[in-house]
């Protein structure tokens, strides 16, 4: 990814918080924006921008019942901080999608100039979208890909072109009553991504999405649908930014994928949200005979996450990965971790959790493991490493366990580290000073995830990871 | 030349070594023996520089303490001591998981051996070149070229460790180098590998050696041109290599 120095940003509502190099933000210019707060009206506005058909609208209404009816959560993050009322459930800046990043807004083109998206599809990617504000703006597939039968565009772009794709898969994962904020985004999605995948197809580039938030006291609730037929495969990557502003933004997305038999499907994200951004996301999979999940999930950034990545296990020998690394930094906290449900025989799940928590952030996994009667020879293993870099900052784990079946192996190995003054002493009695003593311990502590991402991510989490640890020391 | 002038230490508020005056010149070897709780790894420990133990001058407040040609580096940390030339062999090596072996001495020799030097290299390895490099010394230490893909001493037996020390010695190439009861735990045929490899390497490159042990047999191999005896936090004898034997024959008390 190209990189470029941090720019300033002549903008009065800003507040510079720490060394975030996405904070910038370009001057407002939207097509459409709907009026803070939420209300049938908008629900209602947004449905008809979009001249949707009529169960969708019937779809979000209900959906926005269900919001005002459920509780918050009464656990995991602080969310009190969240004031639903100053909120903008829906901002339009580009009035439709393009095809060529020439044809994209300049000042949105700008930035995703700046965030390097443009030259990175033109060096790895098979695809691209990209999402600013509510409604994505720029799409890209390789020609060979679409000749192929391969379907990557918008999620709105494909209610009008694959309506009965759409209708029978949506919402069918997660439904709106899963919890207040699958409500939420029920109601009032917009964006996201839409993949089929045929048959036996491979995808061997990744398909990548950008997500960005440009104004403040902004939602953003995109909706992702993914359908991996029978033997394909596919990678896919998601990104995350927004400027740096005093008040809150609201990021609540729901990712629903369906891995057919025999299919693998790996989802990566490398979530880097400015400080201000509450992320709140649900993310299941649906695994079928012989198939393959795999979760791979980077938290750096946001106020507060919450996120548990899903794998539902329903047919035979069906497998399912989750491997997140968090790190909290001040005034965040990172409440991520994994759900394993095993529904079928001799289906095996491994959720790898390392969180590293510095300068008084707090990290907690938060994970499920469940094995329903019939899941006969099923097989999991979570491991969660904790690594804690002073004495302000903690981290927690809550583990849960149901386990229902009695031929099945479960394995749970947790721990929780300090950087020791004996390997900080050993490090630098070999040269190094006591940041890149620091940061090589992290980094081989995040080495078994690191591994697992493509190049040029690993290289860009690594880097992300110590420049969040700059200024750590002493 | 390393030197140690009026050498007090404490850890916490117990004074573990009470004055100690000691050089070291190049090409040097040097042994500091003595019973156990003499302070001899308290002694290896300070002159690198762990935070753990608080080093003063017993007689001249403020003054320097130790010197490494003439820089002092008793008031510096550990990773400006080890630019200044030294190296500590550790007695109980740390495991540092997810930093392969490769990786780590790949980055100490861009660090010491590249970045550090005052004027061009023109001999600076490749990566492909440094990696070959490796293979032989491993392979010279009879250690298994499998540990080089592995984390940092991450589960690694006792020898192993040892002679990854070692191996980083001979990746590093200090002025200085101490080794900390290197030859505890090993077995006849690493004592001996291990002993051969410092002796040679410190004759080449004129290294001088602090060699701190128990027991005479690893000095069979590493002959020690001066022998000093610590004794609860003092230097209490010292004499030529002659003086390791007479200790191996009636041991620490019989010297007093």
């Amino acid at each position: 990814m190209t990189r470029f120095a941090p720019v300033k940003v002549d903008n009065k509502e800003k507040e510079v918080i720490g060394e975030y190099k996405y904070g910038f933000s370009m001057p407002e210019d939207n097509v459409f924006k709907a009026e803070r707060g939420l209300s049938e009206e908008v629900v209602q506005i947004i449905s008809k921008i979009k001249k949707e058909p009529e169960w969708m609208l019937k779809n979000r209404l209900a959906a926005f019942e269900k919001f005002g009816e459920m509780p918050m959560p009464s656990w995991g993050a602080d969310l009190s901080g969240i004031n639903f009322a100053n909120i903008f459930y829906y901002v339009k800046a580009s009035q439709k999608m393009e095809k060529s990043w020439d044809d994209v807004p300049a000042d949105i083109k700008t930035t995703y100039d700046r965030l390097g998206i443009p030259e990175a599809e033109k060096q790895y990617l098979g695809g691209v979208k990209a999402q600013y504000e509510s409604e994505v703006v720029y799409g890209s597939l390789m020609k060979k890909y679409s000749d192929l039968g391969i379907i990557f565009c918008g999620m709105d772009e494909a209610l009008k072109k694959y309506p009965e794709m759409v209708k029978k898969y949506f919402g069918t994962l997660i439904p709106m009553g899963d919890n207040k904020f699958a409500a939420l985004n029920t109601a009032v999605w917009s964006g996201g991504s839409f993949i089929y995948v045929p048959k036996g197809v491979k995808v061997d580039m990744p398909l990548q999405a950008y997500f960005r938030i440009n104004s403040a006291n902004m939602g953003q609730f995109e909706r992702t649908l993914m359908i991996i037929d029978e033997g394909a495969f596919v990678h896919y990557v998601e990104g995350c930014t927004a400027p740096i502003y005093s008040t809150d933004s609201l990021h609540s997305a729901v990712v629903e994928i369906f891995v057919k038999k025999g299919a693998r499907c790996r989802y990566t994200t490398i979530q880097n949200w400015s400080t201000n951004v509450y992320n709140l996301v649900t993310k299941r999979a649906r695994v079928e005979e012989d198939g393959v999940m795999e979760w791979i999930d980077g938290n750096l950034g946001s106020k507060v996450t919450m996120k548990y990545p899903s794998v539902v296990l329903v047919g035979k020998r069906a497998h399912g990965e989750i491997l997140s690394v968090a790190v909290a930094g001040k005034g965040q906290h990172q409440d991520a971790g994994g759900k394993c449900i095993h529904l079928a025989p001799e289906t095996t799940s491994r959720i790898i959790s390392k969180s590293i928590s510095l300068k008084g952030g707090q990290a907690s996994y938060r994970g499920l493991v469940q094995m329903n009667l019939g899941a006969k020879k099923s097989r999991s293993k979570v491991v969660c490493d904790a690594l804690i870099l002073d004495k302000k900052s903690r981290s927690d784990t809550y583990p849960v366990n149901k386990i229902n079946e009695s031929e099945v192996t479960l394995e749970h190995e947790a721990t929780v580290s300090k950087i020791g003054e004996e390997q900080l002493f050993y490090l630098m009695s070999r040269g190094f000073d006591e940041h890149e003593a620091e940061a090589m311990i992290v980094n081989g502590f995040i080495e078994p995830i690191v591994k697992e991402l493509p190049m040029e991510y690993s290289v860009e989490l690594n880097r992300l990871i110590n420049l969040q640890m700059e200024g750590s020391v002493g | 030349m390393l030197k140690i002038k009026n050498l007090l230490v404490k850890v916490g508020e117990k004074v573990i070594l009470n004055g100690i005056d000691l050089t070291v010149k190049s090409g040097e070897v040097v042994a500091v023996m003595g019973p156990n709780g003499s302070g001899k790894s308290t002694l290896a420990y300070a002159i690198a520089g762990h935070p753990k133990y608080q080093t003063s001058n017993k007689k001249e407040k403020n003054n320097w303490i130790i010197k490494i040609d003439g820089e002092r580096i008793d008031d510096i940390s550990p990773d400006l001591r080890a630019k200044e030339g030294l190296f500590l062999a550790n007695q109980y090596p740390v495991a540092i998981f997810g930093l392969t072996v490769n990786s780590f001495l790949w980055q100490m020799y861009k660090k010491n051996r590249i970045a550090a030097s005052k004027t061009p290299r023109n001999d600076a390895m490749s990566l492909v070149e440094f990696r070959k490099y490796v293979e032989e010394l491993t392979n010279s230490l009879n250690l298994n070229l499998d540990l080089l893909k592995r984390s940092l001493n991450d589960g690694f037996s006792g020898g192993e460790k040892k002679k990854l020390e070692i191996l980083q010695l001979l990746v590093f190439c200090p002025k200085y180098v101490i080794l900390d009861e290197i030859d505890s735990g090993l077995d006849v045929d690493a004592l001996k590998v291990i002993a051969q490899t410092v002796a040679k390497v410190a004759k080449e490159k004129k290294m001088g050696v602090l060699v701190i042990t128990h027991y005479n047999r690893i000095l069979k191999y590493l002959k020690a041109d001066r022998v000093i005896v610590l004794e609860k936090g003092k230097i209490v004898k010292s004499g030529t290599g002659k003086l390791a034997e007479e200790i191996e024959v009636s041991g620490y008390k019989n010297n007093d």
